[in-house]
């Protein structure tokens, strides 16, 4: 529960459900706040957040946010759509070669030599093969 | 030499930082979502977290942000109160049963299904 929500209820709202484009982001603002409000409260709880990293990024982000959200109620609902549509294409594409790259990198088997370190494929040749599982 | 190398790579993550930072709040105001996506490598990548701080660090960034957007939004006129209610409802319980149903599904299957279709409605949304 958290990330992501966004980029799939914004879609279908607008595509599905031929809602406007500012009014299915308003929504999915709104539905996102009671959520996260939880989730906060479990995360605390926790211990899982990290207040000093979260300071570094809440601050310029916030003042980012709030100049985004003043100049969104100006544009229209189809520039807006074609924004999005640019923004979850290349968002999209980014975290596919992501998750497909750890994918294959978890699928190597890993290497435990001997001597204690833990080595990858390439660093094979600079180690004798005896000294590795 | 090396305490001057290492204070110039600090100088350029804090700058990588503030200016990914920017664009992530840029995205979540202008969109109204999709900050988040934004922010977790921040944490991940230039602060250096753990994968599940993260994401969990990401949510709390993100929060402060969505309040303020929605006030915004509020205030200019752009909610439409009746949509928001009967649809709102369904986001909140869909979050739930997400979260609820994380950990029986496999990860990477459902990621890329998930990339997909993103690709697949920003195509659309691209096109009209």
């Amino acid at each position: 529960m958290g990330m992501g929500g966004g980029t799939l209820t914004i879609p279908i709202l607008t595509l599905a459900l031929g809602i406007g484009q500012k009014a299915a982001q308003a929504v999915n603002l709104i539905s996102f706040v009671p959520m996260a409000v939880v989730t906060v409260a479990i995360h605390c709880k926790n211990r899982l957040i990290d207040i000093g990293a979260m300071i570094k990024v809440v601050i310029p982000a916030l003042a980012a946010c709030v100049v985004g959200a003043l100049i969104a109620p100006a544009l229209s609902s189809r520039a807006l759509s074609i924004g999005f549509g640019i923004f979850l294409i290349i968002l999209g594409a980014a975290q596919s070669i992501v998750a497909i790259k750890n994918k294959l990198k978890k699928s190597k088997p890993e290497r435990i030599c001997k001597c204690g370190g833990s080595y990858n494929c390439f660093v094979l040749d600079y180690c004798d093969k005896e000294y590795f599982n | 030499m090396k305490a001057d190398a290492l204070s110039k790579k600090k100088k350029l993550t804090a700058l990588c930082t503030i200016a990914a930072s920017v664009a992530a709040g840029c995205v979540n105001g202008l969109f109204g979502g999709g900050g988040g996506m934004l922010v977790v490598p921040i944490f991940t990548v230039l602060l250096s977290l753990e994968v599940k701080k993260a994401h969990a660090t990401a949510v709390a960034a993100i929060l402060p942000m969505s309040v303020v957007s929605a006030i915004i939004y509020i205030v200019k006129g752009c909610v439409e109160w009746n949509i928001t209610y009967s649809v709102g409802g369904g986001v909140i319980a869909g979050g739930v049963i997400g979260a609820l149903l994380l950990k029986k599904v496999n990860n990477f299957l459902l990621s890329m299904v998930f990339y997909l279709i993103m690709i697949a409605a920003g195509v659309k949304m691209l096109i009209g």
